[in-house]
């Protein structure tokens, strides 16, 4: 019988059976946050362990730092600043590689991870950060880890797991103009719903994947946690291979054909058998918004505001119910021309070079509609300055867009900023949970391109109705 | 790590589904790089009046009694889904949960419990439902039990509940087992694997930082 992907890298892996499908797994590479990762690396400190091949941990600044201009250690969180100089000492004690502040290195981890060769086709890779399934976008087995799961990968380089079952979902037909793996991601959770991939690992397949340049791979493969999913892959092929060749830490030029060989043989067998497969046709998809607190709680730009009643299971009644009280909505209003205060671009989901384009190209010669405050925050100091290099910068400066230094900035609190009391947010990351974004914030989310319309419009916006300029 | 065999105990019901670890610990609650002080952030959102306050909103539940003494916590599909943060864990077990049941919960979550002393057992929707209809009753008198070394839950009307949890997760909880430790037993299994891997995937394998 046929093997998939999973099942290869699981084998490839696997150090010891423990019995009830359970593997001691190798774990290629760990890579940790000052958030997180200080408390991992304090807890192993205090046990008087060792991290176990440094050269293979990296770190970086990105949950708690500071995303405006001329930033220091200081945050607008209190006691942030410790979470900053904590890591800082811990990870030069450790003797693991960090991108600290200042570093043109620096950025979100799951941006930094693939940008830097870190994540590559097979690896497996974990983090203290539930987004870790992002770079499963490149055919990497990564997942996401709790703190002290990420002392014992650290401390032994494997990890115990009980293997996830298989799930394979092929999106299929092209996307239309405007419709983007974001909104692929929140269809698919919107009609499946949060906890529809729970239990299993997913490799995403079809057409329409296969079509997706990587960056988008990643985009898809980001949410994954948001379906519920231990993680998401898509099979590596030559746009990966050529996205991935010459990256800092990427094999060279020395070990890149051996390394090619052996991805060639990661995909699913034809022959391989998945516990699980969906089909979804793309090719009929509008662009997706969220209206409620759960990332399932979406629907098309075009559609209306669903009314509870018709729910038929009494949880999700009670809980379309309350997302509703939270998000100030009533049942049937149309979604677009919703009033919003504010538009967020940025986050691991869509804070890449190829985001900033989109968004750039519906805001070019327009601007931002008045009482709307609009961020973009790039992925990485890299992806910032590759921005201003081709003049992104400007474009957003020009239609009245703040333009950040990199990090997760308002994708949550945790930097000390919010978004204000019930005001209503349209932003491209991937947690419309209450109060994730400020104490009472109504999240929707969106495509960067749709959030970039939207703060044009200073409403929820079909970014179709827009065409784009040159 | 606290060992876990069985616990009799009054049990909080919060029926809601997808409950999300932004929920039981806001990231504003999480001030500072330690496992501790964080119950009093618990659920912060629901629990206090406004954000940043500590006045209690007498209708959330854990500010009632005797739901105030609940070691046990009853709810919806996916709870502790979202982010990884470990904080939800540790703020749920300093302020006294010892078990949670639900229909399910967020991967990283559930790998948080076993390691952290909190059993999370799965019973289907109707089954907690029901757990919930009769703690309700009577709080106080009708307590549920988790029984881990028989993987039964025991209800108020004292029918029994079969559960499953991975074997290595009920050894961990039930023996109270550091992880480290029972993974470096495997320890030359593991320079082993990695001797052969550097041959067979030496791209892996980066050179020592200077
Ligand atoms: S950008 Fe948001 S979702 Fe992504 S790692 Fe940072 S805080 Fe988490």
């Amino acid at each position: 019988m046929g093997r998939t992907i999973l099942d290869k890298l699981w084998a490839e892996h696997t150090v010891a059976e423990l019995g009830d499908a359970t593997s001691l797994l190798y774990i290629d590479r760990i890579f940790l946050h000052e958030r997180t990762g200080s408390v991992a690396l304090k807890g192993l400190e205090a046990a008087g362990r060792r991290v176990r091949h440094p050269e293979q941990v990296f770190c970086t600044m990105d949950h708690i730092v500071d995303t405006t201009a001329g930033r220091t250690d200081d945050t607008r969180m209190p006691g942030g600043r410790d979470f900053i100089t904590s890591t800082r000492a811990s990870a030069r004690a450790a003797g693991i590689t960090l991108f600290d502040l200042g570093d043109d290195r620096q950025g979100i981890v799951h941006v930094v991870s693939p940008e830097q060769g870190i994540a590559l086709p097979g690896v497996t890779l974990v983090c203290p950060d539930s987004h870790t399934c992002t770079l499963g976008g490149l055919g990497a087995l990564a997942w996401g880890i709790g703190s002290t799961e990420g002392e014992h990968a650290l401390a032994t380089k494997t990890l115990a797991v009980r293997k996830p079952k298989s799930m394979r979902i092929r999106f299929e037909g092209a996307l239309p103009p405007r419709v983007y793996a974001k909104d692929l991601i929140l269809h698919l959770i919107s009609r499946f719903g949060a906890s529809g991939g729970a239990g299993y690992a997913i490799e995403f397949a079809g057409s329409a994947v296969r079509a997706l340049p990587v960056e988008a791979r990643l985009t898809l493969c980001n949410m994954a946690v948001e379906f519920g999913a231990w993680t998401g892959i898509v099979a590596p092929d030559e746009l990966t291979f050529d996205y991935v060749r010459g990256r800092p830490f990427a094999p060279g030029p020395d070990q890149w054909e051996q390394a090619v060989a052996h991805w060639r043989t990661l995909p699913s067998d034809p022959d391989a058998v998945f516990d699980w497969e969906l089909e979804v046709d793309c090719s009929q998809l509008a662009p997706q918004i969220t209206w409620g607190t759960s990332p399932q709680q979406g629907t098309g730009i075009d559609a209306r505001v669903p009314d509870p009643a018709t729910e038929t299971d009494a949880n999700r009644r009670q809980s379309a119910e309350r997302a509703l009280q939270y998000m100030g909505l009533r049942p049937g209003i149309p979604l677009a021309g919703l009033p919003i205060s504010a538009a967020f671009i940025g986050s691991c989901t869509n804070s890449r070079l190829s985001d900033l384009r989109e968004a750039a190209g519906v805001l070019r010669g327009r601007h931002v509609a008045s009482g709307v405050r609009a961020i973009c925050v790039p992925g990485s100091s890299l992806v910032k300055k590759a921005a201003e290099a081709e003049g992104l910068d400007q474009v957003f400066r020009d239609a009245g867009f703040e333009w950040r230094e990199s990090g997760c900035s308002m994708c949550f609190y945790a930097g000390g900023e919010s978004f204000g009391l019930e005001e209503r947010v349209v932003t491209s990351t991937n947690r419309n949970f209450e109060n994730r974004q400020g104490p009472r914030t109504r999240s929707h989310l969106a495509s960067p391109a749709t959030v970039a319309a939207s703060a044009i419009a200073g409403a929820l916006a079909d970014v179709r109705e827009l065409p784009p300029r040159v | 790590m606290e060992k876990f065999t069985t616990l009799t105990a009054i049990a909080a019901p919060l029926l809601r589904i997808n409950i999300d670890t932004d929920a039981i610990i806001p990231s504003r609650e999480m001030k500072r790089v330690s496992k501790e002080g964080l119950s009093e952030g618990l659920f912060a959102g629901w629990r206090y009046q406004a954000p940043g306050s500590r006045e209690e909103n007498p209708d959330f539940i854990l500010n009632r009694e005797p739901y105030r003494r609940a070691r046990i916590l009853l709810s919806g599909i996916n709870f502790g889904c979202g982010s990884s943060r470990e904080h939800a864990v540790w703020a749920l077990h300093e302020w006294g949960v010892r078990a949670v049941i639900a229909p399910s919960f967020g991967a990283i979550f559930q790998g948080n419990c076993v390691r952290n002393g909190i059993v999370p057992v799965v019973l289907d929707n109707l089954t907690v439902e029901s757990l919930a209809r009769q703690v309700e009753r009577d709080p106080e008198g009708n307590q549920v039990t988790v029984d881990l070394v028989q993987c039964l839950v025991i209800a108020p009307d004292a029918t029994g509940h079969g559960f499953q949890l991975p074997t290595a997760d009920r050894e961990m909880l039930l023996e109270g087992l550091d992880s480290i430790a029972v993974t470096l037993k495997l320890d030359d299994e593991i320079l082993a694997f990695r001797d052969r891997d550097r041959t067979r995937r030496p791209w892996i394998y980066l050179p020592s930082s200077p």
